[in-house]
């Protein structure tokens, strides 16, 4: 059977799963297509949250960027997971106790405000359609690659997939999908992960086996690999950070964004009590680490493997030959994310660090440049090839995964989004009076429209994959985290305070990023190019979520103190959620 | 149930406390034991490397898995014991 027969039986087969999954459990009422009836098990709700939160990014992506960063890009790791002890317990159980179905609902609420509801669901809007174009972009091009056919061919299967199962399911078809798209992406995330860790160390688990003894040299695997790439000019890779406050930031701004994002925050309403909710958020971030635990040792295997691959005799022997090169070298060349060129004419491939520091030792090699450029997102994808795992079920199975992960994260921002604009921007702003039928079809609509944008522009990406997920979560970070917290833990932050602590988070964090990053994403609209010299105290763009997060909460206090304090009922609202007791099922009022 | 009960009170406080509590917990091996104070730490060898790098790597998943079921464990006791818990 050829590769691409078996990708379409594996990519194939897992998508008629969660199809046929998302018609069985068809949405019958609003509450329904909400918040799946309030009768979602903390387990089973877990996995949802983890196919949920774990993107593309999170699967094909982020292992490549640790392989490449080593300790320095460990901020993924750390920020995408302690997020969730914030959520656990700063926000989920109280939000389940209020009971309503959004983040924009609590918001407008708790502030007693119909401008901080809106602001929030702009808020909300902004940071998840930004998501969405990334996961769209994603899918798309790892549908062309698998399926072998053009990028924007690979975008509209996408998008038709998503729009059946997201559009026909809602939340309760959404939840027991992503169950399994959770099983299907942590299965083929793992499964190559376990052979390479074997090959290389004996040690099946990857996440021992990246600290274990590396087989064929008898040396510590990271020690190892930190030899072969100072050998070639590279930083160590276990190499600590000069500049120690960018790191705090960046990380503290993924952990924030991680609490603040809509779509996980509408998981925590799906369970039956309060006390599931905290639960649900530890079962979340078992599932989570899952894959989290092994993608450091995909990342430092990866980076060995590949290593090896140019370098066959070790780094002091010459590297390959071009006409020698893998399969998986060739294959990938032809999407143009790997690519070669001979510089120094001698037919073989030299890959390393092109740095003045190592200069010398190039020109004494007779090297004139690193010819081998490898882009970082094709790392995971390629992982089992690049090992010599050259089963086709394996490389289908990392398809599938891959497709898992961004559809899955796709649909539960829809959900958001649509959630967003039908019960709070229609029926909690324009139109009271709209019957549940007449809510249900706009909330389809609205998610439609919003796939039909998120396509539109994932088929055009206005040049900026990894920075739209910076945006989304510094939005989170600066807008709806502080606010939702203060809504909880304090009782003397009011209506005005609220929306202009959203509102001056928000602007500062995208007025920062826009000056470095281009006005909107333009590119050549950047004040500023972005480089470590140019930051502010050395804060890149993709940490300054966490000063926008300060900002945030400053001027919600500074304004609240100045301002009337919030009406008796309101601070009677904000001591119910603190208690458990009586939470009943999510209302709608 | 009144907000403004004695027992209210010292539920609430009894939450707040475990809460701080966690998240020194949690700043300590992120921001602590992985960035800041892993120049500390690099004389602790791990598998070919250092401490710091293990939290950083896989350490402090690991702690935040057990901070979330420790809280989740121990506010479900305090619910029980104030009678603010769901029947």
């Amino acid at each position: 059977m050829s590769q691409f027969a078996i990708n379409i039986m594996f990519v194939g087969g897992s998508f008629l799963l969660y199809i046929a999954i998302a018609v069985w459990a068809k949405a019958g009422s609003t509450s329904d297509f909400y918040v799946a009836g309030g009768g979602v098990h903390p387990i089973t709700n877990g996995a949802a949250i983890g196919a949920d939160w774990m993107s593309a990014a999170s699967f094909i992506s982020m292992a490549g960027l640790i392989a490449a960063g080593g300790y320095a890009n460990s901020t993924f790791l750390m920020g995408w997971t302690g997020g969730y002890v914030l959520l656990a317990m700063l926000l989920a159980p109280y939000l389940r106790k209020f009971g309503k179905f959004t983040v924009p609902e609590f918001i407008g609420d708790r502030y007693y405000s119909a401008n901080a509801r809106l602001v929030a669901v702009i808020c909300l809007i902004v940071a998840s359609v930004t998501y969405v174009i990334g996961q769209m972009a994603g899918a798309g091009v790892a549908f062309s690659r698998f399926l072998e056919v053009d990028a924007t061919t690979g975008l509209i299967i996408a998008a038709v997939v998503v729009f059946v199962y997201a559009v026909l399911g809602g939340m309760k078809g959404i939840t027991y999908t992503q169950v399994a798209q959770y099983c299907v992406l942590i299965v083929a995330y793992t499964i190559p992960a376990v052979f390479i860790s074997i090959q290389l160390t004996g040690n099946p688990i990857p996440g021992l086996g990246m600290f274990s003894t590396h087989t064929d040299s008898g040396l510590p695997l990271l020690e190892k690999l930190n030899q072969v790439i100072t050998d070639l000019g590279f930083n160590e890779y276990t190499a600590d950070v000069d500049n120690k406050l960018n790191m705090v930031l960046f990380t503290l701004s993924l952990m924030i964004g991680t609490a603040g994002l809509p779509h996980v925050i509408i998981r925590f309403f799906t369970v039956p009590k309060v006390a599931d909710a905290r639960w649900s958020g530890g079962w979340a971030l078992v599932f989570i680490a899952l894959l989290y635990l092994t993608a450091p040792a995909v990342a430092s295997m990866a980076r060995l493997n590949l290593m090896t691959t140019i370098y066959p005799d070790g780094t002091q022997a010459a590297p390959i030959e071009y006409d020698e090169r893998p399969n998986w070298v060739k294959e990938w060349e032809v999407t143009g994310l790997i690519q070669f060129t001979d510089k120094n004419e001698d037919g073989r491939i030299q890959l390393y660090n092109d740095v003045p520091a190592f200069e010398a030792e190039a020109q004494a090699r007779g090297w004139n440049g690193n010819e081998l450029v490898v882009n970082r997102d094709i790392l995971v994808l390629a992982n089992p090839e690049i090992a010599n795992l050259r089963q086709g079920w394996v490389i289908g199975l990392i398809a599938a995964g891959g497709l898992a992960a961004a559809l899955s994260t796709a649909a539960g921002l829809l959900l958001a989004i649509s959630s967003a604009v039908s019960h709070d921007l229609i029926k909690g702003r324009f139109n009271p009076s709209i019957s549940d039928k007449g809510e249900l079809m706009a909330a389809r609509i609205s998610m439609a429209v919003a796939i039909v944008v998120a396509t539109y522009l994932g088929a055009n990406p206005p040049g900026f994959a990894a920075q739209v997920v910076a945006l989304a979560f510094g939005i989170a970070a600066a807008s709806l985290f502080p606010a939702l917290m203060m809504g909880i833990f304090s009782k003397r932050v009011n209506n005005v305070g609220a929306t202009l602590g959203m509102l001056s988070g928000l602007i500062f964090t995208l007025v920062y990023i826009f000056v470095y990053k281009g006005w909107f994403f333009i590119p050549g609209t950047n004040n500023l190019a972005d480089t470590p010299e140019n930051w502010v105290l050395g804060i890149s763009p993709l940490s300054i979520g966490a000063i926008g997060a300060i900002v945030n909460f400053a001027v919600a206090f500074a304004v609240s103190k100045v301002t009337a304090e919030p009406p008796v009922e309101i601070q009677e609202l904000v001591e119910s959620v603190r208690y458990p007791r009586g939470a009943g099922t999510a209302q709608d009022h | 149930m009144s907000g403004h009960s004695y027992d209210a009170e010292n539920y609430w406080k009894a939450n707040l406390r475990l809460i701080f509590g966690s998240l020194i917990i949690w700043a300590l091996v992120s921001y602590g034991f992985a960035i800041l104070l892993r120049p500390m730490l690099a004389g602790i060898p791990v598998g070919g490397t250092d401490l710091g790098f293990w939290f950083a790597q896989q350490g402090s998943i690991l702690t935040f898995i057990v901070l979330i079921f420790h809280y989740a464990w121990r506010m479900n006791k305090i619910d029980e014991k104030f009678g603010v818990h769901e029947e």
